[in-house]
């Protein structure tokens, strides 16, 4: 069985042919498209290290059945930062020392971008730590995640402010 | 692939030592952007992917596989079982040496635990192998399992504990401590099998080139791996090829080479293709180690003043019915509190589990929060403050050995710690604090400790025509940020700025990096970087002196120093020329420096050498819903020369969490009927979330060691789960006045009504 | 991951066809059925994804102030729908305090009636499970059953619904709209799923192919908007199914006595567990500590442990107890930051000072 479906994957258009039903779109993103950057680490939606965006907002691309995904669009860490720019949550990773070993710094950062568009935080720590629970960091980096996520949150109202995209 | 151009600004003259900077990571682009490329991310050309299937009894033989069935599924390439497994030039059972592990590697239809592998499907693609895998239906002939740690009859003294510790210990007389004491403590802990559960399962992506065999895997000790899969296929070590640029962490199960690891490379031998295989996250709680379950008795003994009169530390762990590692537990008695006698005892039972392992804190973690519960019940016991007890027991010299400390800056800790937490305004009383809302407040206390341990490993330094360095050395980083660390090291050993310093690693045919493990890694490979480094420099000054045109010609070598890419006359900085200078004018495109970074087995003999650090934990307890929290950490920690304060503040945060998750929330749930681990997931599996971690700080106490090595470095990867989780423990009991002291402390242990249905 | 026969189809007339076949099951967020079909405890023949169905993602307000939810309205669409979570804050509570974001943002108002068990031995297809398999037995009857039913089990099974959504719902007396072949019909959610008995493989009362398009809350619900809260008991402070959670709903006169009271509570039984003798009990009592205890042990009534689960019922009392505290104190204005927790306190709330 052959299915086709048409996504709009970091901004760009693409038809996909899908070889089997059972391909999730983790597995779709992993070892059909070469974006590896969205990490497999339970396979299960437990432990958030696949979160990529889709129609903006943050979902477990391990439990997303590619086939149902016609029409929709997608958002990778790959299609993050504008060239050699980082993204204001790549860069707040950093400068917080937001992860240790990186393997769930992908999902963690797809996470964080799409928790500042749901802009639910308000520069309250406990907030971001609620909405940030659905990504397990094994090193315990969550005190930089917290920090960068509030640092993001400030950097783009400041943006904003100045009516910069 | 495995080497990084700075992401920081341009050369500064900064001039100063990059050691003791909190540079942020040097691979921290390629980590948020997702373009670190960890072992599963590799797809050579003609990848097959393998699905290991895994039994579902924990004694017992395979019986039947419908091989047929996998094979007629679309897609499906070939089933390995150990009917048709190509053949190794070692047995998988075979050991030498107390780092090295034995295999399940099909060897035979035997069963010796739940998950273990028994057959692996290759296929075009995840999807068929997986249903492959699945179609397999293995059918058994089952034999009774052996699951109870506490079948006393079974148990036995091991001959070693931990990688070769004695099984026992003792120093003075401990039935006449205990006689001599005024109060007592006698209490046993339980804490429950631990599976490290790193983010990134133990992937594999083989591929043989005739006898020639490249992997991506993850491995905190690329040597030692290669070592094992050279001897077990019988070829050269120097036709392995191991990279492993990123672990997705460690922790200990990625220490030794795992079973499934070498199954994905029997899967590319046997197809003739590349092969990508990938551990299920429930295939994690089994063949890939888990730290073992204990049963602690602590018998303590204390006179009128709260002096410790006698510390008796029994500890009851677990192996697996084929192999050994015995979790040293008890052995955490041997170094943080004095006492008149002290004795330390190790026993085990076999079960049908997966070989147990080293696992972060492995015998210190389990140990500490027995010993740090045991020691607060003391404190309770003999009317103390948790701290003033702790101090009155202090040990000037390490109580096991009588050995004094190459350094100790315990005291500092708990006074750095106690002063942040605001320890003085602790009531003695349990369960007489309470916050705003009414929950229950508690504070807990838990001294952390850690040895020092170093391995060996090489490295090589170049010096460049262009005057810049290159630093080259098998290291591994899983997370604790030896891309930054050593390369702080290598800069500062060749004298130059971090940006013109070039740090190649995580790939074995580098220079041997040693094991990342023990805590010991930034020790053992930063000594044998400055050791590189200063021997290219040494080569450098030699050539410099010898060479009648440049103005250093005719001092002595020791008349000379580096300095920021310059030699320089020690009493004349103007008698100075750049490092190009000399190669060019030797017409040499690069210099060689070798340095190697081991224990000195001297100093070893000589001094007692330990981290130190006091963790103090608040935890809020609900009265009526016995739901906790840990809503305040502090840690203090001296752990010698800190190299990157940044990244030391990151393990500190780690192991803490570590030790949050120890003392509330993990616990692997083993069917006493089956042996099968129950919730061997990350949904049932409870590591801690971002809300579990409310507020947290860690103190780094500044320790000079001169004795340790060359550059004072202790080791901080381990040493902040040992504390806490008793900190934690005690915490609870401080806020409710409830003692648990089985792990992880949960909310039917607060639960004080018993059951009614009226 | 067995194969399976993939279809989208684009009306519900032909949706509820395809789903009729045996062993077709609906596809909408995905979030359990993708999850228990990796693990094989299920092997559905055929997957009817619906989330292309026009029309079921909105979320509707009658004149009355009842709501009409769509079924394939995300859990975080309808919590973060203001309106919506202003008039019936238990419920969006009570979807806050379950999964993790990117579970809400994918899961369904639809698929969350429909949520499995969370009993270990349903998942793994070694085990017995009389759920699973019928007439298998059940393995979690003398095994690891620390989060089992108190409430409504048998002796074919003992395991626990574990929707933190179905709860709120089942308070406020939500109705569940099906679509099926012969038309549209309409469950009441406290009677939607069943109680074990001797079929525990039957959870529901839905009747093979019939698909569940969307859940109806009457005007009567959003009445009790100033006083209604949720509350999760949990081992983790986030991201952990609930050891047991409670829904409370009340009407207060000035004179603070109680006017109406709706309570329910989840992961004790095979269904949230609406407690009608304890909000009869409430009727008329003044709020206040020993009022709501007494209603928490009118919620327990006739519980019982069914295996190594007994310290629930005290921990079910307690919580119910607490979430009528934390309704009789009223909504908040704002959701807590940990929604549903009890960290998320009020001063004074507390049973056992």
């Amino acid at each position: 069985m052959s299915l086709a479906i048409q996504i709009t994957l970091n901004g760009e258009s693409r038809a996909i042919e899908l070889d089997d039903p059972r391909i999730t779109l983790l597995d779709l993103l992993r070892e059909r498209l070469e974006l590896t950057g969205t990490k497999k680490g339970c396979d299960r939606g437990q432990c958030g290290a696949c979160t990529v965006l889709v129609d903006g907002r943050r979902v477990n691309a391990c439990l997303t059945l590619a086939a149902s995904l016609e029409g929709a669009s997608v958002e990778t860490i790959e299609g993050v930062a504008d060239g050699p720019e980082l993204h204001p949550v790549q860069q707040a990773f950093i400068d917080h020392d937001g992860f240790q070993c990186g393997f769930c710094t992908p999902g963690q950062i797809m996470s964080a971008i799409g928790l500042l568009r749901e802009a639910r935080v308000h520069g309250d720590p406990e907030r971001v730590r609620e909405q940030m629970s659905g990504n397990l960091c094994r090193c315990g980096a969550y005190a930089g995640i917290v920090e960068a996520v509030l640092d993001a949150e400030r950097l783009t109202a400041r943006e904003s402010e100045r009516g910069v995209a | 692939m495995s080497e990084f151009v700075p992401i920081t600004a341009p050369a500064r003259q900064r001039q100063q030592a990059s050691i003791g900077q909190p540079v942020k990571r040097r691979d921290g682009v390629a980590k948020v952007t997702g373009a670190a490329t960890y072992a599963a991310d590799n797809h050579p050309k003609d990848m097959l992917h393998a699905v290991m299937a895994v039994a579902t009894i924990a004694n017992g033989r395979v019986r039947a596989l419908d091989v047929a069935a996998a094979k007629a599924h679309p897609g499906v390439v070939e089933v390995m079982t150990p009917e048709n497994r190509p053949a190794l030039a070692k047995n998988p059972d075979d050991r030498d040496n107390p780092f090295m592990f034995r295999l399940d590697l099909l060897q035979s239809d035997r069963v010796r635990y739940a998950n273990q592998p028994i057959a692996v499907v290759i296929a075009e693609t995840f999807e068929a192998a997986t249903e492959g895998a699945a179609l397999l239906a293995p059918r058994y002939d089952v034999e009774p399992a052996q699951l109870d740690m506490h079948a006393d009859s079974e148990a036995f003294v091991p001959e070693a504990v931990g990688p070769g510790a004695p099984a026992e210990s003792h120093v003075g007389d401990i039935d006449a401590g205990l006689a001599q004491g005024s109060h007592r403590v006698d209490s046993t802990y339980e804490t429950p099998a631990q599976y490290h559960n790193p983010m990134e399962p133990h992937a594999v992506v083989a591929a043989w080139e005739g006898d020639k065999l490249i992997v991506d895997t993850p491995s905190q000790a690329m040597t030692i791996a290669r070592g094992r899969l050279a001897g077990l296929f019988g070829i050269d070590a120097d036709d392995v090829l191991i990279r492993s640029p990123y672990l997705g962490g460690g922790f200990g199960c990625k220490g030794a080479l795992m079973s499934p690891q070498v199954l994905g490379i029997l899967a590319a031998k046997m197809v003739g293709r590349p092969v990508k295989l990938v551990p299920t996250r429930p295939q994690m709680y089994g063949p890939l180690g888990h730290r073992a379950p204990t049963s602690q008795t602590l018998r303590l003994g204390m006179d009128d003043a709260g002096k410790l009169t006698a510390l008796s530390h029994h500890a009851r762990t677990t192996s697996s019915m084929f192999d050994e590692f015995f979790e040293p537990s008890a052995n955490i008695s041997h170094t943080l509190y004095a006492s008149l006698a002290i004795s330390t005892t190790h026993d085990a039972v076999r079960v049908h589990t997966g070989t147990p392992m080293f696992m972060r804190g492995p015998g210190e973690a389990s140990g500490s929060v027995a010993l740090e519960s045991a020691i607060d019940e003391a404190a309770h016991a003999c009317g103390m403050d948790p701290l003033a007890f702790r101090l009155a027991n202090y040990a000037d010299v390490e109580p096991i050995s009588g050995k004094p400390f190459s350094s100790k800056r315990l005291y500092d800790c708990y006074a750095q710690g106690a002063e942040r937490f605001g320890w003085a305004k602790r009531v003695l009383a349990p369960r007489s604090m309470r916050d705003e809302n009414g929950l229950l407040v508690g504070w807990g206390l838990g001294t952390a400790t850690f040895p020092v341990i170093m391995f060996e490993a090489e490295a090589r330094a170049i010096i460049r025509a262009d005057g810049t360095g290159v630093m080259e050395t098998g290291a591994q980083d899983m997370g604790q940020g030896a891309w930054t660390a050593l390369a702080q090291i290598a800069a500062d050993s060749l004298k130059l700025e971090l940006d013109q310093t070039v740090f190649r690693a995580g790939t074995s045919d580098l220079p041997d990096g040693g094991v990342a493990g023990g805590s010991g890694h930034t020790a053992t490979v930063g000594n044998a970087i400055d050791a590189a480094g200063r021997n290219a420099i040494a080569r450098l000054i030699d050539m410099a002196v010898a060479d009648t045109d440049s103005p250093l010609h005719g001092l002595a070598a020791d008349q000379v120093e580096a300095r920021w890419g310059r030699l320089q006359a020690v009493d004349d900085g103007a008698r100075s020329e750049g490092y190009a200078d000399i190669l060019r004018r030797a017409g040499l495109r690069e210099l060689e420096g070798h340095g190697r970074g081991r224990a000195d087995a001297d100093v070893g003999e000589r001094y007692a050498m330990h981290a130190h650090g006091a963790v103090f934990a608040e935890v809020k307890v609900d009265p009526d819903l016995g739901q906790m929290r840990v809503t305040r950490m502090v840690g203090a920690f001296a752990a010698g020369r800190v190299i990157n304060p940044r990244m030391v503040e990151s393990q500190f945060f780690g192991g803490m969490i570590w030790g949050l998750g120890f003392a509330l929330h993990e616990k692997a749930e083993t069917d006493p009927r089956t042996g099968r681990i129950m919730n061997a997931n990350l949904g049932e599996y409870h590591v801690p979330t971002n809300a579990d971690v409310a507020n947290i700080e860690a103190l780094i106490v500044n320790e000079d060691d001169p004795h340790v090595n060359v550059l004072g470095i202790k080791g901080v990867g381990e040493i902040a789960v040992t504390g806490t989780a008793g900190a934690i423990a005690n915490a609870v009991w401080h806020a409710t006045s409830k003692r648990v002291r089985r792990f992880p402390i949960g909310v039917a242990d607060m639960i004080a009504e018993p059951a009614t249905a009226d | 991951m067995n194969h399976f026969d993939y279809v989208r189809p684009t009306t519900i007339e032909d949706a509820v066809a395809a789903a009729s076949e045996p062993g077709a099951t609906y596809l909408a967020g995905g979030t359990n059925l993708l999850d228990l079909m990796k693990g094989g405890a299920i092997k559905p023949a055929r997957l009817v994804d619906i989330t292309h169905l026009p029309a079921l993602n909105r979320i509707e307000r009658d004149e009355g102030g009842g709501a009409r939810i769509g079924a394939l309205v995300k859990n975080a669409g309808l919590a973060y729908d203001d309106e919506f979570a202003h008039d019936f804050p238990a419920v969006a509570e009570a979807l806050l305090a379950g999964a993790s974001p990117q579970l809400r943002n994918a899961a369904t108002v639809g698929g969350n009636l429909l949520q499995r068990t969370r009993c270990a031995y349903f998942y793994d297809p070694a085990s017995a499970c009389n759920k699973r398999v019928p007439g298998a037995g059940c393995d979690a009857r003398d095994g690891l059953n620390s989060n089992h039913a108190v409430l409504g089990f048998s002796d074919a099974c003992i395991a626990t619904q574990p929707s933190d959504f179905c709860v709120a719902l089942a308070a406020l007396d939500a109705v569940v709209e099906i679509a099926g072949r012969e038309g549209q019909r309409e469950v009441a959610l406290t009677d939607f799923h069943r109680l074990p008995g001797d079929t525990p493989h039957q959870e529901t009362r839905l009747a093979p192919g019939e698909l569940i398009v969307g859940v109806r809350l009457p005007k009567e619900a959003a009445a009790f908007a100033w006083h209604s809260r949720y509350l999760k008991v949990r081992e983790r402070t986030s991201y952990a199914f609930a050891l047991v959670s409670a829904a409370a709903a009340l009407k207060i006169d000035d004179n603070g006595t109680i006017t109406d009271a709706r309570i329910a509570m989840g992961s004790i039984a095979a269904k949230p567990w609406r407690a009608y003798d304890a909000e009869a009990g409430l009727i008329g009592s003044q709020i206040g500590i020993e009022a709501f205890a007494a209603a928490g042990r009118a919620a327990l009534a006739g519980a019982a442990p069914s295996g190594d689960n007994a310290y629930k019922i005290p921990l079910a009392q307690n919580a119910v107890a607490r979430v009528l505290a934390r309704a009789a104190a009223g909504t908040p204005r704002e959701l807590p930051a940990l929604p549903g927790a009890p960290f998320a306190t009020a001063t004074g709330e507390l049973a056992h000072v």
